[in-house]
């Protein structure tokens, strides 16, 4: 069974007078342990499908099916839950909360989720430890480097153990070469069976990935596999 | 326990918050200082009032009655003057009462003048001189402190003896010893037979500055046709009523008054002079808690202003914990708390500072911050915070997560 399927979305937006189709008709599905970058141009409704992959969001018609939950007419509360548990998110901007350390941010979903104390640090400094950053747990996001900082989104997100990373232009505020350090914990993540939907519009960053989706004007215009010589290869 | 854990990231959040924006939640915060400390300091003195009060009206035994000709309380200048055109109460009267009721453990007449009283060369200026008989011990509650109290002989044999209040005797025998002493009352002269305990002041005026004489003396040296009271201690509170009843018919029967026509004379008990003082009090105390109520209010609204502006500031931040999962209430908690936080951190404060000022009123007063004050000035700072940070909170758990997350 498909981890994502998307059955007939669309999402509108009430613009004023206008009516905006992000979305049209979109079918999709996902199966565990794909790597699956999406592509497209800004405006080409790329976003508004990370939004509803992300359960952030919710079509105004079609089905949503994840995990073998039906996600389409759930309400605030029953998708933050999806959310929690189902879901890693890695944003453009980290997103992580300047005044908590390192090991706070990363403890925070396991708070929602309603985890005990030493569990929560066992599992935060567990995470921490798999994207490389044992030494800067008590670090807060401005005593780090970009990279560092991205990495503590990472193990954020992988901290709950969710069915999808979906990682948001996750390189797009990085030089090159951390966005390169931080495609090849995705690799590594990626090998121990995660799933992993990364955002993008660069095709360099998309090659990574072993299954491209193309979104232009609302709809899919592209789903292809990546053939393995076609694939950017991580100088490690 | 999912809602524990919100709860306590809830106040790390808000203490975070708190020292993140000193001098802004030093501000928001001197609103509700201001307005808890005129809060409690309102209540305590209220509290004080009632307290003094209710000491004062104690020399008033609980199951005694008190008969007057007009009565203690009149709602109009009309009934007050009636009441004035009333018929005296002779001792005769008084007499009757003590023979036919049956529901009384003692009954006594009461008057009193004020007079001068003398000891050699030492005088107090305006004592309050009270004609009664021996019965009054036990109406009246009063203890001797040294010697006797009157006997019953001594009362309607007319001796002239004379039982002095704790305030005349050291007043007249600094010295010396009182029992004994011949002192003058007025221009007649009286043997100090007993010294009555201390029993404080009612309203001002001292209860030891008093000098009792039986009533035979009292009608013959100070007034010759005296307007009576009667103080009648009832067998005990259950009876109070019945006995109420008893009374009054007696006296409309030794006082001729026809069928249908209304008392000529008042039956009162400490429980109307407490149930006129509490309708007063009460309303002192509306007043005086809803202006102070209004400090406290506006100070709510500060609260509510920074709130508002501290949702608008962490929008983003609202959003991140959105993504990750916080649901409406997780976000809700978190600004509910973070207002009632500043708010009890207010309260602290207050109380603080209403505490020594409290000590200075109770230099006036029986006033003291009690602990039901603290409690409640407490849980009522709390509930401003909570109350004044709920349209926010709510705004705030209410947000789209795509929205608040695209703000920056």
């Amino acid at each position: 069974m498909s981890l994502i399927r998307l059955e007939n979305i669309s999402r509108r937006y009430q613009m004023g007078t206008e009516t905006i189709h992000a979305l049209r008709d979109v079918s999709l599905t996902i199966d565990r342990g794909e790597y699956v970058a999406i592509m497209g141009p800004s405006g080409s409704g790329k976003s508004t499908l990370m939004n509803l992959l992300g359960c952030l969001d919710t079509a105004t018609a079609g089905k949503y099916e994840l995990n073998g939950t039906n996600v389409s007419d759930l309400d605030d509360n029953q998708l933050a839950e999806i959310r929690n548990r189902e879901i890693g998110f890695v944003f453009q901007t980290f997103n992580l909360l300047p005044r908590a350390n390192a090991l706070r941010n990363v403890e925070l979903p396991l708070i929602y989720a309603g985890v005990d104390n030493d569990e929560r640090k066992r599992l935060a400094h567990e995470a921490l430890a798999q994207v490389g950053l044992a030494d800067r747990v008590h670090h807060k996001p401005n005593e780090m480097s970009g990279g560092q900082r991205q990495r503590v989104a990472v193990a954020r997100a992988l901290v709950t153990s969710p069915s999808i990373i979906l990682a948001d232009e996750p390189t797009g505020n990085l030089d090159s070469k951390t966005g390169d350090e931080i495609m090849t914990l995705f690799e590594t993540l990626s090998q121990k069976g995660n799933t992993i939907i990364v955002v993008t519009h660069e095709e360099i960053v998309a090659r990574h990935a072993r299954r491209i989706i193309r979104i232009f004007d609302g709809g899919i215009a592209g789903d292809d596999r990546v053939q393995p010589h076609e694939r950017s290869v991580v100088a490690s | 326990m999912n809602f524990l854990y919100e709860l306590k990231e809830g106040l790390w959040i808000s203490w975070d918050a708190i020292r993140a924006n000193k001098l802004r939640s030093a501000l928001t915060t001197l609103g509700i200082i201001i307005g808890v400390v005129t809060v409690t300091l309102m209540g305590t003195a209220i509290d004080g009032l009632n307290q003094s009060f209710l000491k004062s009206i104690s020399f008033l035994g609980a199951d005694t009655l008190y008969v007057t000709r007009t009565g203690w309380f009149h709602d109009s200048h009309e009934s007050w003057m009636r009441a004035n055109r009333r018929r005296q109460i002779t001792l005769t009267q008084v007499r009757e009462v003590q023979r036919q009721m049956t529901l009384a453990r003692a009954i006594s007449p009461f008057i009193a003048t004020g007079r001068p009283v003398k000891y050699k060369n030492r005088t107090s200026g305006s004592v309050t001189v009270i004609g009664s008989t021996d019965q009054m011990q036990f109406t009246d509650g009063m203890t001797v402190g040294q010697g006797r109290f009157m006997s019953a002989e001594e009362a309607n044999g007319g001796r002239p003896v004379c039982m002095i209040g704790y305030q005349v005797a050291t007043n007249l025998f600094p010295n010396e010893p009182a029992l004994g002493a011949k002192i003058r009352v007025g221009g007649a002269a009286f043997e100090v037979i007993g010294i009555l305990e201390k029993q404080g002041s009612v309203f001002g005026e001292s209860l030891d500055n008093q000098v009792v004489v039986p009533v035979r003396q009292f009608v013959t040296e100070f007034w010759h046709d005296p307007d009576y009271e009667i103080h009648v201690k009832v067998v005990d509170m259950a009876h109070l009523e019945d006995a109420k009843e008893e009374l009054r018919g007696i006296l409309r029967r030794v006082r001729h008054i026809p069928p249908g026509a209304e008392d000529d004379f008042g039956i009162e008990q400490q429980e109307s002079i407490l149930r006129t003082f509490n309708r007063v009090a009460g309303t002192i105390a509306a007043i005086g808690l809803f202006i102070t109520g209004l400090s406290l209010f506006v100070g709510g609204i500060g609260i509510m202003n920074i709130m508002f502006v501290s949702v608008a500031e962490r929008t983003k931040e609202i959003g991140i914990r959105k993504a990750i999962g916080a649901k409406r209430r997780a976000i809700l908690l978190q600004f509910l708390t973070e207002a009632a936080s500043i708010c009890l951190l207010g309260g602290l404060i207050a109380l603080s500072i209403a505490w020594p000022l409290t000590l200075v009123i109770g230099r006036f007063m029986p006033a003291r911050m009690s602990l039901p004050i603290v409690g409640i000035a407490l849980a009522v700072s709390i509930l401003t915070g909570a109350l004044s940070g709920f349209f926010p909170a709510w705004r705030a758990a209410r947000m789209n997560p795509v929205d608040a997350l695209r703000n920056e």
